[in-house]
Parts: structure tokens; C-alpha cells; sequence
């Protein structure tokens, strides 16, 4: 990390950022000469031939060809060099190089999941190696979604149905944010992940490394930030959008329809892989269904996890 | 409006006028089921702008939660329904009709010197049609609780079933207005002009709404087939846009930017027409370049359908359909720019008057300009990578509709409030007004550039401790912009009891609105066919203006400023 930016643009952490920063810079200062010429005619003009007096009929100003002809044929220069430059920089986000390491990302409200070559999978957190391309093949399934890393300059939609894929190369070791761009629901603000560039030996030892030997309740821990469960149930006590998870375990819980039940273990499970089975009263019926997929490991973590909040 | 308004004649003479459009008929059903244009301008006006304070209440409220970080006054699902509806509600409700139906519906007519639009029952049936789809519109995302933004992408917009469907009907029922709007307008600029009248001395705001008619009936049945999609969709079960069903969601985006772009246009080509008038007839000289303004904006009208795509640069549309869109938009972009140009050199050399109206003209001016270069910035495709649906876009988009068509539309309405009401505002208070406007509007969306470029995403309920300096700055900002605005409404609505009588031409304009008709018209505009001799801004062939004889001498009622008012 290190570098904090400019005024105008956020650190740069990927090969991609130094060629566009150079562009945006280019056009920046081409608009503030020109914006800058604009305003200071407009004001000498309003200052120079104020209205004197209230008969004053000004003289008839003759249209100077040369003048016009300047003004419409050198802005026209200007974008086109200004396109062409954009066009050439385009190409290169779209032209991943062939030796460019891949990894499957899946996006649902409201959360990034991702599946490396070996088998690994992650959520939140996307873990990749430094000074190596990486390319991104990515699809949503549930809405429409957008990809984006301010500091590597790159963005892509992720739509459902359909492949879409982002590549880039960091250039340095260090944490850097992923935001989601395409308006997705109540937790839009909330679906963000982290890039975690490591060394090509720290990446691999990552690779290969598994969950086996975590506590459960360490796990838990884990993959209630990794699967994003804390942006809804807070674990202090915060209304979030669901309950808290602090004190649960053993808790009197009223429903929607009346019904009241003691947390207890199996209602845990219940309610992360069958959400929609009880409502807590005063509640909106809203946790997302995807996670009926988890396996028993990751549901005994979670609970364990849960039953520690007291 | 008792009291007698007078007018000067050919001979110098003083004749009164008792009546005018205001006062000839006074029962509500004297409005409700009026055919004149002058009445239905108002009506508009008047629904337009509760459209503006409900959705501008929204942007407020909308900005005071983003103050700071996390939750600071609602929660997120209200704050997702606020922008929505505030985006909804000042596009369609407020700024596609603001000018256009409510300035154009009272000004076009009479600057052509004719006694009505060409189908005055038809320009009636219009307004209720907006209204019926403006009050359906409204219900259906109150009901419906909608949080789709204003895009409406589906297939986040398929999913929510019912009160979709009520808005689709809605939209599709309000498109009409639109349409049957344009088509009136454009009829009665063919065939209704005055005698003399050519199009090269048409004032350039009556060019400004003929191209904007022209895109209003060419593009609004896109956006009527696209709900029409949309239902079918919903109610028959057929895969069109939604992927669940086998539907490709990128092709809504295609049919709603097609349409949406082109709407951009009917937003901002009648501003232009505005800044026209005003930039002319507060330096008293006429436009520069006239023919390339008035022509440029009806071939933008057309040339504005072919770069939709460039609002879906990252969408996943193919790479050479972006780049095709990218050289077009700059294409088009070239004309847009000489005419800030044209204008600037209009001031060269003129008597410039810094009067309210013109005020904004200049606002418009420095705003418009910063709207449109960051448009450039954002139409270089790899630099739009970075900054799409960021604030970038947000600030972006509010300096070219805010900055350009709201600022215009405020300095029309400064422009012509003498003619529509027979009253003056207060000259300070719309000054000061104008101002504060100025900066708390650079203020609130100035900072919102840094922070979309820096990575803020547009549409967060929360956002990044690094951005919380820029939220505030810009949530300080939209409160001085809000006390500039109800100064500036303020200053008008008191005209109405504190206000001194207008004059029939209080800015010396030379378009027939102001020459030839009493402040506030007569309700049939003119007593007898104005004939016309000379160009809109052509002042050195207008000295019976100024009270010297000469000129073309169909003028009516002329006066110099000491000319009394009252007998």
C-alpha cells in the first residue's frame, strides 16, 4: 500500500492503474484549461461591456470565419486524440494475457464467493499472488452486479446467466478494497470484499492449506466474516437488519405467527439453511437461501461460533 | 388584477386593457377545462414544481443521512426507496416536462404570434394524462415500496412483482403525454407561425422545443414498448429480460438507455433555448452563430439515438460496440461545446445586464461547461472503467441536468414571470438567491467528483471512513442550495402581493411575447396577427424599443420605461 493517491485518484496497485492515471490526468487538465478560458471570457465580457446606459444598442459583431472554424476543428482534434488514447488503454483491460492465473468468482446478494484451480474456495476475501495476472471469470445468481477495485482501476458487470470475466496484475503486497457498483438491494453498501496480495510463496502455502485443524468456534468466527453474516446480525448487541446474535443461544424468541421457541441448536441450523422457517417478530423476512449449501462442518462451526456470543 | 394595465400604441397613444388571461375568467372550472395554452402552461408549472419540492425533500433527506457514516437518521431499505423515488419523480414528474410543457406551453405560442397551439383540446387532454400517470406513478411506488433506483435494471426490478406492473402501466400511460405534446407543437410551429415569421427569425427557443418535440414522439414509444415488454414478461410468463425466465438482462438496458439517452436530450435541448434568449437579450445582441445553434439542435435531436451504449461501457456488451459509441458520443459532444462557445461570444462586445435572468445564464454557463468536460472524461472508455456508477457519474449528471436544465429553467421563469404574472419580483432577493444557488450547488456537487474518482459507488447507504469529509462538505452544501431555492420561490410568490406592476416589455426583449402583447396577455395573446420584419436579437433595427422612432412599426405596444402604467 503505502501511496495514498493523488487529489483526484486513490492509490494505484495494479499494472493497469499508472497508463490510465496518465490518461485521466491528460484529459483533467485539457478540461481545466479549457474550462478556465470559458469562465475568465465570461467575466471579463461581463465586467468589460456592462450595460452603461439603458438605450445603449450595442455595435453588430461580424462573424469571424477564421475564429469559428478554429473552435469547432481544434476540440475535434483534441477527443480524437483523447478517443484514440482511451480506445488503445481499453483493449489492454480487455486483452488478458494467455499465462493469466484464473479464478471462478460468484456473486449473490450480498456477498463474493471464489473458487481457485485446486479446489479452494473463499468468500470475502480474495486471496492472490503478487507480480502474476490474475483473470477473473465471473457470473451472479441472483441480480445484476459490478466487480470493482478502485486501486487497480478495474470494473465488470456480473450478470446472471452469463459469463464475464476482469484481469489484472498487482504490483504490490497489501490489502485493497472491493466495492460492489451495480445497485443490488438492501445490503449493496455492505457486499465488499477485500484483495489480500501476497508473495508467490505465501500465496501457495495458503492454497494448500486447509480448515481441518481450526477450532470449531474459530471457524465460525471465520465464516461469519468471510460469508458476510455480520453485515446483517451484529455480535454487541446493534440492531442490524437481522437480530443479533449476541445472547441468542438460549434465548426466548417470539415469531411472526405467534410462536415462541427457545434458541437451541437445531433452531441455529434451521435458520441458516432454512431461513424462511420462523421470522422473528419485528424482523423482515429477508436473509438470503444460499446458504442451505453448507456442509455440516461449517454449520457445527457456525453454531459453535453463535453459542460463544453470550 | 382590478386595476387596469395599459399599453402603448403605434400613434404614442395609452390604451387600457382590463382584461387579460388571468382575470377574464375566474371559476375553477374556468382552469379545469381550459383550452388556452397560457392556462395549461401554468397548470403544468404548478404541477411540475410540487413534483420538484417533494423529490428535492427526498435529495435532502437523502444527503442528511449520508452525513455520516452508518445509520444517521433511517435505515437502509427507506434510504434505497428515498433516492429511488427521488430519481423517479425528477426525471419523468419534473425536469422532462419542466420546461417544455410548462415554459413552452405558455411562451412557444406567442413568441410564433399565434392565438393558441394548433390542437388546444389535445394540449388539455395532455396535462390530464401526465397528471393521471404522474398520481399513478406515485402510488405505485408507495405501495410498492420501490427500490430499483430510477433504471429500474432488471432482473433486481423483475423481482418485485405487482406494484412493477402498476408503475409500467403508469409510465406507459404518462409516455403518451409526451408524445401528444411533441406532435402539438411541432404542428403548431409548422403551420401557425405569423406572418414574416421565417425560421431564420424564429427565436431560438422555439427551435430549442421543436427539436425536443421531434425526440419526444420518436423516442417516448420506446420506452411505452419496453413496459409493455416488461408486463408481458410479468404477467405471461415469457423470458424477455428476466434470466430466471431465460431473458437477458442486458437487453433492458439496451431499450432503456435508447430511450433514456435520447430523454436526456428533451431534458437539456430546451435550455439551451432558454440561455438563447436570455444570453441574446441581456447583452442585446443577437446569438452568434444562429444558424449552427438552431440547426445543431435538431441534428442532435437525431444524432442523439445512436449512443445509448455509452452508458454501459462495463455492462458486458461487446468491445466494439463501446468503441463504436465512444467515437459518436464525441461526435456529438463537438456541436454541444461550440455552442457554449457561441454563447460566450454573443457577450463579446454586447450591453450586458446582469439582471436575475441573466445571472443564471452566466451559473448555467461554468456549470454546463464543467458537465460537459467531465462528459468527455467519461466517454474516454478505459477512464470510464474506473469512474462508472461512481459519484463521479452522480456529480456529473447533476451539473449537466441541475446545472444546465434547472439553473435554465429558473432563469426562464425569472425571464418570463413578469409576462406570465403581470408582477415584478424583487431584483435583490432573486439576485442573492441566484448566487446562493451557484454555490451551494458547486458546494454540495463539486466534492462528489474527488470522491467518485477516488472509488465512493454511487447508490451506498453506507460507505468508507475515507469518504465520510467529502458526504459532509456535500450534505452542507445541498442545505445552503435548499435556502437558495426557497429564496428564489419566495421572491416569486411574494410578487404576487408585494410585486409592482410589469411592464408589457421589462427587459426591452424583441420577441413578440414582449412587443406585442400586455403583461399579462390578453387571453386570445394578440388583437390583431402580429407582422413580423426582423430577426429575434436583431436590436440595432429595433429603436422604437428604446422610445426613438424608426423601426419596423408593427410594433404595439412598445413603451420606454417612464411610460405610465396606470391611468
Amino acid at each position: 500500500m503505502g501511496d495514498k493517491g493523488t487529489f483526484w485518484l486513490p492509490e494505484s496497485g495494479s499494472t493497469l492503474s499508472p497508463g490510465l492515471d496518465s490518461l485521466f490526468y491528460f484529459t483533467y487538465w485539457i478540461s481545466v484549461v479549457i474550462f478556465v478560458a470559458v469562465t475568465v471570457a465570461v467575466i471579463v465580457f461581463a465586467i468589460k461591456y456592462r450595460r452603461r446606459n439603458d438605450s445603449d444598442i450595442p455595435p453588430i459583431v461580424h462573424e469571424n470565419k477564421l475564429l469559428e472554424t478554429a473552435w469547432i476543428v481544434v476540440p475535434t482534434i483534441l477527443v480524437l486524440i483523447v478517443f484514440t488514447w482511451g480506445f488503445r488503454s481499453f483493449l489492454k483491460l480487455h486483452s488478458p494475457p494467455a499465462n493469466a492465473y484464473e479464478i471462478q468468482v460468484t456473486a449473490k446478494q450480498w456477498l463474493w464467493d471464489y473458487t481457485y484451480p485446486n479446489g479452494k474456495t473463499s468468500t470475502g476475501d480474495l486471496v492472490v499472488p503478487v507480480d502474476r495476472p490474475v483473470r477473473l471469470v465471473m457470473t451472479s445468481t441472483d441480480v445484476l452486479h459490478s466487480f470493482f477495485v478502485p486501486a487497480f482501476r478495474v470494473k465488470q458487470d456480473v450478470v446472471p446467466n452469463r459469463y464475464s470475466s476482469v484481469w489484472f496484475e498487482a504490483t504490490g503486497q497489501g490489502e485493497y478494497h472491493i466495492l460492489c457498483t451495480e445497485y443490488c438491494g438492501t445490503q449493496h453498501s455492505g457486499m465488499l470484499g477485500s484483495v489480500i496480495v501476497q508473495s508467490a510463496e505465501d500465496f501457495d502455502a495458503w492454497l494448500q492449506s486447509g480448515v481441518e485443524d481450526m477450532a470449531p468456534a474459530e471457524y465460525g468466527a471465520l465464516l461469519y466474516t468471510q460469508q458476510n453474516c455480520n453485515v446483517c446480525h451484529s455480535v454487541d448487541g446493534t440492531r442490524l437488519v437481522g437480530p443479533t446474535l449476541l445472547g441468542l443461544f438460549g434465548r426466548q424468541t417470539t415469531f411472526t405467527d405467534g410462536t415462541t421457541a427457545v434458541a437451541d441448536e437445531n433452531y441455529i441450523m434451521e435458520s441458516i439453511v432454512n431461513p424462511m422457517a420462523k421470522i422473528v417478530e419485528g424482523y423482515p423476512p429477508g436473509m438470503p437461501t444460499i446458504y442451505s449449501s453448507f456442509d455440516s462442518d461449517q454449520l457445527n462451526a457456525l453454531v459453535a461460533f453463535i453459542k460463544e456470543q453470550q | 388584477m382590478s386595476a387596469t394595465q395599459t399599453v402603448g400604441t403605434e400613434s404614442g397613444r395609452s390604451v387600457s386593457a382590463p382584461v387579460n388571461y388571468l382575470n377574464h375568467d375566474k371559476s375553477i372550472k374556468g382552469w379545469l377545462y381550459t383550452v388556452d395554452h397560457k392556462r395549461i402552461g401554468l397548470m403544468y408549472l404548478a404541477t411540475v414544481s410540487i413534483a420538484f419540492l417533494v423529490a428535492g425533500l427526498l435529495a435532502l433527506a437523502v444527503r442528511t443521512e449520508l452525513f455520516s457514516q452508518g445509520r444517521t437518521i433511517m435505515d437502509a431499505d427507506t434510504y434505497n426507496q428515498f433516492f429511488s423515488l427521488h430519481g423517479i419523480m425528477m426525471v419523468f414528474l419534473f425536469i422532462i416536462p419542466s420546461i417544455p410543457a410548462a415554459l413552452g406551453n405558455f411562451v412557444m405560442p406567442i413568441q410564433i404570434g399565434a392565438k393558441d397551439v394548433a390542437f388546444p383540446r389535445l394540449n388539455l387532454a395532455s396535462y390530464y394524462i401526465f397528471v393521471i400517470g404522474g398520481v399513478l406513478a406515485v402510488t405505485g411506488i408507495l405501495v410498492g415500496q420501490i427500490d430499483t433506483g430510477w433504471t429500474f435494471y432488471t432482473p433486481y426490478s423483475s423481482r418485485l412483482g405487482a406494484p412493477v406492473l402498476f408503475l409500467t402501466s403508469a409510465v406507459f400511460i404518462a409516455g403518451f403525454s409526451s408524445i401528444l405534446t411533441g406532435l402539438n407543437f411541432i404542428v403548431t410551429i409548422h403551420k401557425m407561425r405569423a406572418p414574416g415569421l421565417t425560421w431564420n427569425r424564429l427565436p431560438l427557443f422555439v427551435w430549442s422545443i421543436y427539436a425536443t418535440s421531434i425526440v419526444q414522439v420518436l423516442a417516448t414509444p420506446v420506452i411505452g414498448i419496453t413496459m409493455v415488454l416488461l408486463f408481458m414478461e410479468k404477467a405471461l410468463q415469457i423470458g424477455i429480460f428476466d434470466p430466471a425466465l431465460g431473458g437477458d438482462p442486458v437487453l433492458f438496458q439496451h431499450f432503456f438507455w435508447f430511450y433514456s439517452h435520447p430523454a436526456v436530450y428533451i431534458m437539456i435541448l430546451p435550455a439551451f433555448g432558454i440561455i438563447s434568449d436570455l444570453i441574446g437579450t441581456f447583452s442585446r445582441h443577437e446569438v452568434q452563430g444562429y444558424k449552427f445553434v438552431a440547426l445543431s439542435s435538431v441534428a442532435i435531436a437525431f444524432l442523439g439515438f445512436l449512443v445509448w451504449g455509452h452508458h454501459m461501457f462495463v455492462s458486458g456488451q461487446s468491445v466494439v460496440s463501446s468503441i463504436i459509441f465512444s467515437l459518436l458520443t464525441y461526435l456529438i459532444g463537438i456541436p454541444t461545446g461550440v455552442k457554449v462557445l457561441n454563447w460566450v461570444g454573443t457577450m463579446y462586445k454586447g450591453s450586458i445586464s446582469l439582471q436575475t435572468p441573466m445571472l443564471y445564464a452566466l451559473s448555467f454557463l461554468i456549470l454546463f461547461t464543467i458537465g460537459g468536460l467531465t462528459g468527455v472524461m467519461l466517454g474516454v472508455l478505459s477512464v470510464d472503467v474506473h469512474l462508472h456508477d461512481t459519484y463521479f457519474v452522480v456529480a456529473h449528471f447533476h451539473y449537466v441536468m441541475m446545472g444546465g436544465t434547472v439553473i435554465a429553467a429558473l432563469g426562464g421563469l425569472h425571464y418570463w414571470w413578469p409576462k406570465m404574472t403581470g408582477k415584478m419580483y424583487n431584483e435583490t432577493n432573486g439576485r442573492i438567491a441566484a448566487v446562493l444557488i451557484f454555490i451551494g450547488f458547486n458546494v454540495t456537487f463539486f466534492t462528489q467528483f474527488i470522491m467518485g474518482s477516488k472509488g465512493m459507488p454511487r447508490r451506498y447507504y453506507d460507505y468508507l471512513p475515507e469518504f465520510e469529509i467529502y458526504h459532509m462538505i456535500s450534505t452542507i452544501g445541498s442545505f445552503l442550495l435548499a435556502i437558495g431555492l426557497f429564496m428564489a420561490a419566495g421572491g416569486l410568490i411574494a410578487s404576487f402581493w408585494r410585486g409592482k406592476k410589469a411592464t408589457s416589455n421589462p427587459w426591452k426583449s424583441l420577441t413578440l411575447e414582449w412587443t406585442h402583447t400586455t403583461s399579462p396577455p390578453d387571453p386570445h395573446n394578440f388583437h390583431h396577427t402580429p407582422i413580423v420584419t426582423r430577426g429575434p436579437y436583431d436590436y440595432h433595427l429595433a429603436p422604437e424599443i428604446f422610445g426613438e422612432p424608426g423601426g419596423d412599426g408593427a410594433v404595439v405596444s412598445a413603451q420606454p420605461d417612464t411610460d405610465p402604467v396606470q391611468q
